[in-house]
């Protein structure tokens, strides 16, 4: 398959791990941002590949998990009312919530559709007129220009049936929020390839010079990864700091300019919780008031739900990088994919999912 | 006198077109549906008989193997096949898998009101091909209609009977370790080409589903081999499902090397695009063997000349330990875990 077989090339990988080891000399701690990378990371056993010097920690980049907890109540009291029907990317339905989660919504009688593309529910908005209409707009500046696409659209169709739930975070203030906590371990960072797909890597220059940190943006198969590592550690090892890119086949400094311009366009920046972590000061994006006939938490009243997560999760510190999923008492106890207690666990990019998945016990 | 006509009821409409709940009465009209519908391209001596359970003699000292599917799917035609063939080829590989040449079925169908009676006879003489291609009888039916919106369509649920092979003990508490596992062709055909016709992925492929009787294959394989330990049909689930179960049973581990592991292009493009793993999508007409090392290359040289055995290969092995557990070796020679799914597969968001 182009563009995916020559970067699982196994020589090629192995060669790049070689010029790691060859590079590396003394420990170094690099985070991968994107949830897309911890899974093919570990997917692939990467990390097995990897001189003991390099340690990876993963990041907070992965929209199921920190999407907070109210936002998922939200989501299912606006489900479970009658003549909505509540539309989402697949894997959300399975998060749970303060009580129950979509599919437990659905099996009540709710009509809660999985669709591929907010462009498919805005569809089914137009096919049942008769009916409400919410998409789950969650995840970070990869999904937002299909999110806000649909409700550019549902304007130009004149659409009154139609809404979205946003949840939109952005990666640059998590980057800022991980390297001014006082416990930050994170000497270098993978940026998310997808991410910089569509915002480019403009944004992290003036993050790079003020921590004095490393930034690759790095892709997602095994090759990308090796590389963006790779990178990081030349630079890290010759006390340079600055961005570079491993991803150039898609992206470049100024990403894709029509993209950011409709964003800017639908949505404006807020102050977000991220789930586990709390709230992080200009981190995500909401609705512009001029579009707030699509926003469903306006439209169905559900913004003074509030929740509290479990007390036994540590998501958070996982999330900031500061533990491993194996250093969580509920991991795998009270903790698993059929029953997860934090938002890690359920989605197959969160980190825990991904050791629960993939690993034998260490 | 007043001059009384003769009364004269209007006669209850034939309603040849669709299914009505007066199809599922008892009375005429089911009657009807049985013997033009049903029968004539099922017909055999025991369902001809119209008794309640079909009556046959079995083979003199043979062991028998029983089993039982319901068959659901949306949309109820799909490129490659259709609920018919579905409902006749699960249960005949169900039979199969246990070393046993299946020889007859029995048919209930759940009939939604409101449908088509062409569709009902597409799927019959569906059936009626798989039957004849698998070798087998369906000898005893039953039908039910529920009223309209209490089913997709129609439901099909199928029993079968056969006899196991004498010589042969085939399960999934028989896998040892040093013994190889080999796959039938290409995975994940069905999941992706069924996901496909609903119509709501934005992208085709050429795929079609790959639902077909195996009993042929397994004859053949254990015609050449008595190391023939574990056969199954990694239906719902997929390969990765159903050899952790292996594994489980058998206490060993399973290990499959990533390289080695058949997958139509398309499949793997669309699992690529939705966040899917090929070895988790349901299969309809493949199989997995776990058979003893030193007569792999025969089995594996006789599946490759049978039609449903092409693109066989050996894709894994088997050890002792950690017992209970499918581990994958990655083309980049690293070993990761392969567990069974929490649930429903989900497409991933990005």
């Amino acid at each position: 398959m182009k563009y995916i077989t020559e970067y699982r090339d196994a020589e090629l990988v192995k060669k790049t791990i070689s010029q790691i080891q060859a590079t590396v000399t003394r420990p170094w701690t690099l985070m991968e941002i994107c949830g897309g990378q911890t899974h093919s990371i570990i997917r692939h056993g990467l990390d097995q590949l990897l001189p003991s010097e390099v340690e990876l920690v993963h990041g907070p980049g992965c929209p199921v998990c920190v999407t907070p907890l109210e936002l998922i109540d939200k989501a299912l009291a606006i489900a479970s009312q009658p003549d909505v029907i509540f539309t989402s990317y697949g894997d959300m339905l399975r998060v749970p919530g303060s009580h129950g989660d979509l599919f437990s919504v659905r099996a009540e009688g709710g009509d809660v559709r999985v669709v591929y593309s907010p462009l498919d529910a805005l569809k089914i908005a137009r096919e049942n007129p008769e009916k409400e209409v919410v998409f789950f707009a969650i995840g970070f500046e990869t999904t937002a220009p299909a999110n806000v696409m649909s409700v550019l659209q549902a304007q130009r169709l004149g659409l009154e049936n139609y809404s979205i739930l946003v949840s939109h975070v952005c990666v640059p203030p998590a980057i800022r929020a991980i390297l001014g906590s006082p416990l930050n371990r994170v000497e270098g960072f993978l940026a998310a390839g997808h991410v910089c797909t569509v915002m480019g890597y403009w944004e992290y220059l003036p993050l790079a010079s003020e921590y004095q940190i490393p930034i690759t943006v790095t892709g997602f198969e095994p090759l990308d990864i090796a590389q963006g590592i790779l990178a990081t550690l030349e630079m890290l090892e010759n006390g340079q700091v600055a961005v570079k890119n491993a991803y150039k086949r898609l992206v470049t400094q100024q990403g894709n300019q029509s993209a950011q311009k409709i964003i800017a366009q639908v949505f404006e920046e807020c102050d977000r919780k991220w789930r586990g972590i709390g709230t992080i000061p200009h981190s995500g994006w909401r609705l512009r008031p001029e579009f707030a006939q699509f926003n469903a938490e306006e439209k169905f009243n559900v913004q003074d739900i509030q929740a509290e997560e479990s007390p036994l999760c540590i998501a958070g510190e996982i999330l900031q990088g500061l533990k491993k999923p194996r250093q969580c008492s509920a991991f795998g106890v009270e903790c698993t994919p059929e029953h997860p207690l934090g938002a890690t666990m359920v989605s197959d990019e969160g980190a825990c999912a991904a050791y629960y998945n993939y690993r034998l016990g260490d | 006198m007043t001059n009384i006509q003769t009364p004269i009821c209007p006669m209850p409409l034939a309603h040849n077109e669709k299914i009505v709940l007066g199809h599922g009465s008892g009375g005429k009209m089911m009657t009807d549906l049985i013997t033009k519908t049903f029968q004539p391209p099922l017909a055999n001596p025991a369902l001809d008989a119209g008794n309640d359970a079909g009556v046959v003699q079995p083979p003199p000292h043979t062991k028998l193997a029983i089993s039982t599917d319901a068959h659901v799917v949306f949309p109820l035609f799909f490129p490659g096949g259709d609920i018919g063939r579905l409902a006749i080829c699960g249960t005949v590989n169900d039979v199969a898998m246990m070393g046993a040449i299946p020889h007859y079925l029995t048919a209930s169908f759940i009939l939604e009101e409101g449908l088509p009676i062409s569709t009902l006879v597409k799927v019959v003489d569906s059936m009626q091909a798989a039957a004849e291609e698998a070798q087998v009888q369906v000898i005893a039916g039953d039908t039910k209609v529920v009223e309209r919106g209490k089913a997709d369509g129609l439901y099909i649920s199928t029993s079968g009977v056969g006899t196991v092979m004498s010589g042969h003990t085939v399960g999934g508490e028989c896998a040892q370790p040093g013994d190889v596992v080999i796959v039938s062709g290409t995975i994940g055909d069905h999941g992706i080409a069924v996901l496909e016709a609903r119509g709501d992925l934005g992208f085709k492929t050429e795929l079609r589903s790959d639902v077909a009787p195996l009993n042929h294959l397994v004859r053949e394989m254990l015609g050449v081999s008595d190391c023939v330990h574990v056969l199954r049909d990694p239906t719902r689930g997929g390969v990765a499902s159903a050899l952790n179960e292996i594994a489980r049973q058998s206490g060993v581990c399973v290990t499959l090397n990533e390289s080695a592991i058949p997958v139509h292009p398309s499949v793997a493009a669309a699992c690529e695009i939705l966040g899917f793993d090929p070895l988790y999508i349901a299969n309809e007409g493949k199989l997995v063997a776990i058979v003893g090392r030193e007569d792999a290359a025969k089995i594996l040289d006789v599946m490759r000349q049978t039609r449903y055995g092409e693109e066989a290969a050996i894709i894994g092995e088997v050890t002792e330990s950690p017992a209970g557990r499918l581990l994958m070796k990655t083309a980049l020679g690293t070993t990761r875990v392969v567990d069974v799914l929490a649930g429903e597969l989900l497409p991933r968001i990005c």
